[in-house]
């Protein structure tokens, strides 16, 4: 078995008959920061319900820790794009958060004290501590991507794949996230799918560029051409940070 | 005047045992009520419930033919005709409004026909329909209380399965839960309910039991465990009121106590938005 957290080789995907993704193949090593970057219905969101088990390839193999996506979704901390709950849901932050130490034989109203440590720190973590009490309903935009960011933390998840963390929130909070992500880099690997090619490519170690198919994938290969490419020549401002 | 009236309902709730009898069953079915339609509620599947609801009917007016027990063909039909509205919703989603719609009025149709076929049973249909509470036997009640402690069991012992499948579906998937089941099951819950209520309002009048002392638990409360608890003791409040007010009145049980918690919502809401603007 090898390493790799994420291997995908050779995947089309269609979708009602309409190519959205051609042969991609993709692997994520451990430890890997990667941000996947490409034009709206460029095909990342269909890749990462790939990644994440919710679709199967029309052709070719995905696998997550060595296994089927489906089997390890467990082991796979998910930060969608928009909260998809009801914002009026009766709830606390806290039980929001707890939700990620579910299991199938969970069972009764109590989470374990193992739980609640673990909960406790990663609110910590991401700085929502003070808010552990409040109803969901009631957060900014910041601060409810935050409670999504900590319930897929205390799973304790080996790959972390966020969806879009920059759309839904303030500019000076995304540093903020970011900064987050690179810390918790040291630990989980992690998958970053964003429109916003210039913020992304600040923080990652590397870069696959998608549109249908995969144009490259490391951030020195990220030049004006391929962004052309990829977006045809409509990029105002690409902000490429170089260590 | 009215101490007088609130007098002789005391005293025919001391004479009368059928008083007795549907004071107890309004309360037993605001147990099952507070605690399946607080998630009604919150996941806000109250159109599907309503389809279940009716569609029981079906089973009845089968049960009926057959010559067996009505409210053994009412469970019966309830589980069936969950299921059928869960594989409808999971299944044909885009659809879902027009399936359920059509689940409602042949199940009703099913359940009106079968009834009009079997000889000497005509009256029941208004019953079945609008409940007739006052007729409520020791069986009905022994019936009700084991639903009652059947349906607060399963809802304890998979509680955060169930808060997190109507919290977030996707997510709870992500962490492994058998989300179809779950939810499933909750509508086989929900069914059980509209079973536990025919006998008080009806299956026509249940879905407003079902829903509004539950959502009125939610103008004071935040959290669902303490929703689940405001809406049985508030569904135990109206049912009695309303058994009061039809008593002295001597109108319609079921109906009498749907109007009472109709008003009661309405002043609920009123306050809760008065509340929030102020």
């Amino acid at each position: 078995m090898s390493t790799a957290v994420v291997s995908i080789e050779h995947v089309d995907f269609d979708y009602n008959g309409l190519r959205v993704l051609e042969d991609v193949s993709l692997t994520v090593e451990q430890g890997e920061f990667l941000g996947i970057v490409g034009p709206n219905a460029g095909g990342k969101t269909t890749l990462l319900r790939l990644l994440l088990g919710e679709l199967k390839p029309d052709r070719g193999k995905v696998r997550v820790l060595g296994r089927k996506p489906a089997e390890a979704r467990q082991h796979v901390g998910y930060v969608p794009q928009y909260p998809l709950f009801q914002r009026d849901f009766p709830i606390t932050v806290e039980q929001v958060v707890l939700m990620g130490r579910l299991t199938p034989r969970s069972l009764g109203f109590r989470y374990t004290r193992e739980d609640h440590r673990v909960a406790e720190r990663v609110m910590e973590q991401v700085e929502i501590a003070d808010i552990a009490r409040r109803s969901i309903g009631r957060l900014s935009g910041g601060q409810t991507q935050r409670v999504l960011l900590a319930r897929a933390l205390v799973g304790e998840p080996s790959l972390l794949v966020l969806d879009e963390p920059t759309a839904n929130i303030d500019q000076r909070r995304e540093t903020d996230i970011f900064d987050l992500l690179r810390q918790l880099n040291e630990r989980i690997t992690i998958i970053v799918v964003s429109h916003d090619i210039g913020f992304i490519s600040a923080y990652v170690n590397r870069v696959a560029c998608l549109n249908r198919t995969l144009l490259c994938h490391s951030t020195a290969e990220l030049d004006a051409d391929t962004i052309t490419r990829m977006y045809g020549g409509h990029v105002h401002h690409v902000e490429h940070v170089h260590d | 005047m009215t101490d007088g009236m609130h007098e002789s309902f005391w005293a025919a709730l001391i004479a009368f045992p059928f008083l007795q009898r549907a004071l107890l069953a309004g309360w037993l079915a605001s147990i099952g009520c507070g605690a399946i339609g607080s998630f009604v509620v919150v996941k806000r599947i109250g159109f599907l419930a309503g389809g279940i609801a009716h569609a029981v009917l079906g089973g009845m007016g089968i049960a009926l033919y057959l010559g067996f027990d009505p409210m053994a063909g009412a469970l019966l039909a309830a589980v069936f005709s969950a299921l059928l509205v869960g594989w409808v919703t999971l299944a044909w989603r885009e659809y879902e409004d027009t399936l359920i719609s059509a689940i409602w009025a042949v199940g009703m149709a099913v359940g009106v026909l079968f009834i009009a076929l079997t000889p000497g049973y005509d009256k029941d249909l208004m019953s079945y329909l609008f409940g007739n509470v006052l007729l409520v036997g020791k069986q009905d009640l022994l019936l009700m209380a084991g639903l009652d402690v059947l349906l607060v069991a399963i809802v304890a012992l998979w509680y955060r399965q169930f808060v997190a499948v109507a919290f977030d579906e996707r997510f709870a998937a992500q962490r492994g839960l058998r989300v179809k089941l779950v939810y499933l099951s909750l509508l086989v819950l929900v069914a059980m309910t509209v079973v536990l209520l025919i006998q008080v309002v009806g299956l026509i009048l249940v879905i407003a039991l079902l829903t509004l002392p539950s959502a009125m638990a939610a103008h004071y409360i935040r959290r669902l465990g303490g929703m689940i608890l405001l809406a049985m003791l508030i569904g135990m409040a109206l049912a009695s009121i309303g058994l009061l007010v039809s008593f002295q009145q001597d109108w319609p049980g079921g109906a009498t106590i749907i109007i009472v918690t109709g008003i009661a919502y309405l002043l609920s809401t009123l306050w809760h938005a008065w509340r929030q603007h102020r």
